[in-house]
């Protein structure tokens, strides 16, 4: 790792060194109006050699799944395919223009097209939309379209979704911006959504204001919703209809669809079970799948086969579904990261799904069954493909301090704080391309943390000290926030 | 956890202490120390006229942020301006210089209908 | 099975360790009818067969590395330096997370920082974020953020003085001239909110005017969807004294060229940044930028970079101001929004900071000068007049025969002459929107207009 201070660009700056090269103006030049012409413009100038080595050492600064093992729970660290690059960079995609029109853009629509129905047979939808940019644009898509749903049938009773507590926090955030109130379900003590309270929320009047319910399984607990049929069932009862966070499909898919037990909405997040590479922070991609009766209002517009074209060349085109709820962004949706699920997916085929699955459950299993001698499992029945520990292990040490030590370890830590029914939560998704080897690296180094934090606890406390900058002052920053170079 | 006996508290976590015909609003010592380090503080204007359990503000943490609600119906006074360039007075000193806001009362009935400082003592130690 | 580490020793002593006879036995909880059902996918491929077939599939679509192009309308072909994918598609940052422990993500984070620097720097404003998903959602963001920023934050107002305004904020002005999709985008994003979204036929100086006591914003683009430069100046003080937000899209490359909507008046700047060293990629991804005054910034959504010391008074970098967002706020959060489009960022940083200070300015000269050069070429022909008085890189032309039938018939000989505007208004048959960038020759330039004049006869 690279330890030493990296200057900002505007410090490495120095005026008249130059990198772009471009080509000499071959037309008439036309003059500026002097009222529109911008006078200085404040950006660095750095030689390429400089530039190459201040972002190469930038780079060299982080963690990253190349070199560290990476098990942030509800995320799917998992390995990022070269295979996907490479089919990513190829010119017929990067240099495709969206509106160049269909009859030159017959592979990419093909791609849009094949991807959509291979995700809908994964998830057992109808039909699908891959428009939404992220996860989060997949879960706002979905409660539009519950919105939509109820509007069309003239229920404009409808007012609020439940939400478990154990919910990610995207997901009352969505209902806001859908016009929609998050009313929050409680976990019973076995981690599961508490079917009482749930029984109540659609009881009677109340039920009759319930629009829907967002629901992750398995939950963000790793846990695999035992009661989710007769979940389904109650709110379907009710008149709802069911919104399914997919953020947790790596342990789902080629196991379970989720239509089959009553799911119908969902979104997946293709940067993650899907292999996309997570960008330090995206681009995402997320598909929304609906059961067959909300086909009508997904996201657009969406890649479809035109049947019986006979010869004629152009096959795939995009279209509009009928009440659409609209464009969640501009064009078609992050197709370069769509190239690479596609890849993913043509090398798994249904067996490798399964066996992603598997895998990823076998692991994280694997790795709660070496940590949970020394670490409380709130909830210990049989997790899926993540687990949720508790870091409270001394008095005096916090989960953040056990966070801070595992990077000492070599290791970027797991999810922290996160749900939020879980006190000092620790949430662990090793995922499946994990050798056994680094999960044993990675619980003997818990085992060690936690043998520190009776002994030595200063060791976490002032962890980490293995990186170029240790604990930042983060109150002080978000007093006095700095977003920006001022010179 | 300081509890000022000259306040009257809400579940909420919030305080009120009569100032001659006003009442100064503030959040308890439970609550910030609940939220840590505060960073930011937003405030309702001067002159606005609130009800009781109204939303008039936030206070935010690095980790969390908790909205404050009206523990009286009336008008806004006075807001602690000290607070934004210095949101740290409000750990520091929460029922003195870190003040939220000053109100003039206007139904006087409430005041008997918040906590007083041993029940909201009794109310914290159950959480 | 590839990727997949586990060796069937590996999963005899994990199952074993578990306590555990089999696999089956881990996914018990699973309702046994639903449990493992057959998926209709094609079956699994090989490394080498699976690139044969995308390959296969790439080379159906038409590359603008094959043509004579100039066709822009919200996508744009520019010059990416080849140290832009060289150094954003390192693994380090390619394959990390978001930046949630700074002490292992200073790469990340300082990237962030210095992005928002330059970004900031351009768009003329004191603060920008880690990026939406793009400049359509960009807009549609600045729009929610500017109605949550309301009455009180508004620009005449006098901070802490007199009551909140009698009339409720509802109404923004969404000037004539923006990108239709990103217009379905607005519409989408606010379809629950109770506002009044006016679309007008004006220009944003004239558009702004319209502003009233219950306008919470106006909107423009600059340049227009079309191609018109409008006076962002006049429009920010029309729409400041009614007290109304001016929320402004702008061409980034422009920006480096001309003022920044910063400098002229606009409270919150967005901009689509594909340009900005992103390739065209069939529409995305993209690259949402967002930028503001200082006293919005914290109704601003996105993520937020900060500098900040450590103990060893060391300088370093860490997400800040985070009570905004959705993993604290939750259901009151300013968005739902939780990742940004890191790579696509990371990109545009590296593209500003390769091309600098004089690059910048020299690709939107070129841009400049060869779009108004081929707009003097197109003018000259017989039945063709341009429809754009003062633009910057795209102008609309107006065609003698049906623009789509002229796109259509050059887009096979090579020469792709620009968008038909009938693909967005119907009723505008007769015009073509031209997009002239730094790629296009002069060589090319001329064949556009030989072709142009060649196919209406």
């Amino acid at each position: 790792m690279n330890l030493k201070e990296e200057p900002l660009l505007f410090e490495l700056s120095s005026p008249g060194r130059v990198c772009a090269s471009l080509p000499d103006c071959d037309v008439p030049a036309t003059p500026v109006p002097p009222e529109l012409a911008r006078g200085d413009l404040s950006l660095p100038e750095l030689h390429e050699l400089g530039l190459v080595r201040h972002f190469t050492r930038l780079s060299q600064k982080n963690f990253s799944i190349d070199t560290q093992f990476y098990p942030l729970g509800s995320c799917t660290m998992k390995y990022n395919p070269k295979v996907n690059e490479a089919a990513a960079s190829l010119p017929g995609w990067r240099n495709a223009h969206p509106l160049s029109g269909a009859e030159f853009n017959q592979g990419a629509l093909e791609l849009i097209c094949s991807l959509q129905a291979w995700l809908c047979e994964i998830g057992g939808f109808a039909a699908g939309s891959l428009q939404p940019a992220a996860g989060a644009q997949g879960e706002l898509a979905g409660v539009l379209i519950i919105r939509a749903y109820h509007a069309s049938r003239g229920d404009s009773m409808r007012r609020t979704i439940l939400v478990p507590d154990s919910a990610h926090g995207t997901n009352p955030a969505s209902c806001t911006m859908a016009g929609f109130q998050a009313k929050t379900i409680p976990s019973d003590a076995e981690g599961g959504i508490d079917m009482a309270a749930l029984k109540a929320a659609l009881d009677g009047s109340a039920g009759g204001e319930v629009a829907g319910m967002m629901i992750t399984n398995p939950n963000t607990l790793g846990l695999f919703e035992r009661n989710i049929e007769a979940i389904t069932m109650a709110v379907h009862e009710a008149g709802g209809l069911v919104y399914g966070d997919g953020a947790n499909m790596n342990a789902l898919a080629g196991v379970l669809k989720p239509a089959d037990v009553g799911i119908d909405i969902m979104h997946y997040n293709l940067h993650k079970t899907f292999s996309t590479p997570h960008g330090g922070g995206g681009p995402g991609a997320g598909f929304v799948g609906v059961r067959p009766d909300l086909a009508e209002f997904l996201p657009g517009p969406i890649a479809i086969k035109a049947e019986g074209r006979g010869a004629s060349r152009e096959i795939y085109a995009l279209g509009m579904p009928a009440t659409s709820i609209g464009r969640m962004k501009a064009f078609y949706g992050n197709f370069g990261i769509l190239v690479r699920a596609y890849v993913y997916l043509r090398m798994l085929g249904a067996p490798g799904l399964r066996r992603v699955a598997e895998a990823a459950v076998l692991n994280a299993n694997y790795l709660k069954a070496l940590v949970e001698g020394s670490y409380k499992i709130k909830y210990p029945r049989r997790c899926m493909h993540e687990f949720v520990a508790q870091g409270d292990l001394a008095e005096g040490v916090h989960t953040l301090d056990i966070a801070k030590r595992l990077i000492d370890y070599g290791f970027h830590p797991p999810t922290i704080y996160f749900p939020l029914i879980v006190p000092e939560a620790l949430m662990i998704e090793p995922t499946e391309t994990e050798a056994k080897e680094t999960l044993d690296e990675f619980a003997a180094a818990l085992l060690k943390i936690a043998e520190e934090a009776r002994i030595q606890p200063g060791l976490l406390t002032s962890a980490p000290t293995s990186t170029p900058v240790g604990r930042l002052d983060e109150v002080s920053a978000a007093r006095n926030p700095t977003l920006c170079y001022r010179g | 956890m300081k509890i000022d006996p000259n306040c009257r508290y809400r579940s909420s976590h919030e305080y009120a202490r009569k100032d001659g015909s006003e009442v100064v609003v503030g959040i308890s010592d439970h609550a910030q120390e609940a939220l840590g380090d505060i960073v930011f503080v937003e405030l309702a204007e001067v002159g606005k006229v609130l009800a009781q359990g109204e939303a008039i503000g936030v206070v935010e943490s690095v980790k969390a942020a908790s909205d404050i609600y009206a523990p009286l119906s009336g008008k806004i006074t006075a807001v602690n301006a000290g607070l934004q360039g210095n949101p740290a007075l409000l750990n520091k000193d929460c029922y003195g210089a870190g003040w939220l806001l000053r109100i003039a009362p206007s139904a006087a009935a409430e005041w008997e209908g918040l906590m007083d400082a041993a029940a909201y003592e009794k109310e914290c130690g159950k959480e | 099975m590839p990727f997949i580490a586990a060796t069937d020793a590996d999963r005899s002593a994990m199952l074993g360790r578990i306590g555990v006879g089999s696999l089956g036995e881990l996914f018990s909880d699973i309702p046994a009818s639903a449990r493992f059902p057959v998926l209709d996918l094609p079956g699994p491929l090989s490394e080498l067969e699976a690139m044969r077939e995308i390959e296969a599939l790439a080379a159906k679509n038409l590359s603008a590395s094959s043509s004579a192009w100039f066709l822009g309308a919200g996508a744009y072909y520019h010059f990416i330096p080849a140290v832009v994918p060289a150094l954003a598609s390192r693994a380090e940052f390619l394959t990390a997370y978001t930046p949630y422990q700074p002490e292992v993500s200073q790469g990340t984070l300082q990237a962030i920082f210095e992005y928002q620097s330059m970004a900031a720097s351009l768009l003329g404003v004191d603060v920008v974020n880690a990026s939406h998903y793009d400049g359509a959602t960009a807009l549609a963001e600045g729009l929610l953020m500017a109605y949550n920023a309301g009455a009180r934050a508004s620009p005449n107002a006098a901070t802490g003085s007199g009551a909140a305004a009698a009339v409720p904020r509802d109404r923004a002005i969404l000037c004539a001239d923006i990108h239709p999709e990103y217009k379905d985008v607005i519409r989408s994003y606010l379809s629950a909110y109770p506002v009044r979204l006016e679309e007008s036929e004006l220009p944003p100086e004239k558009a702004a005017a319209l502003a009233d006591a219950s306008t919470f914003c106006v909107v423009a683009s600059y340049p227009g969807f079309t191609g018109a430069i409008g006076d962002i100046g006049a429009a920010a003080r029309a729409a400041h004294a009614s007290g109304a937000f001016l929320l402004v899209q702008a061409d980034p490359i422009m920006c480096g060229l001309l003022k920044s909507p910063g400098e002229l008046g606009a409270d919150i700047v967005v901009a689509e940044g594909q340009a900005l060293g992103n390739p065209m990629s069939f529409g995305g991804p993209f690259l949402g930028m967002m930028g503001a005054k200082a006293s919005l910034v914290r109704k601003m959504p996105g993520r937020l970079v900060g500098q900040a010391t450590d103990a060893a008074g060391r300088r370093g970098f860490v997400l800040t101001l985070t009570a905004r967002e959705q993993h604290i706020r939750r259901e009151k959060a300013v968005s739902n929004i939780c990742s940004n489009q890191g790579l696509a960022m990371l990109q545009a940083c590296v593209y500003l900071a390769a091309m600098g200070k004089t690059g910048l300015r020299a690709v939107a000269e070129l841009c400049w000068n060869k779009a108004h050069y081929a707009a003097s070429l197109i003018a000259k022909l017989p039945g063709f007049a341009i429809g754009t008085g003062s633009f910057f890189k795209e102008f609309t032309v107006k065609t003698p025969v049906p623009a789509e039938e002229l796109a259509s018939r050059l887009s096979r000989r090579g020469v792709v002459p620009g968008l038909p505007l009938s693909r967005y208004y119907p009723e505008r048959e007769y015009e073509l929107l031209t997009c002239v960038t730094e790629m296009c020759t002069k060589a090319q330039i001329e064949l556009l207009a030989r072709s142009l004049g060649e196919a209406s006869a």
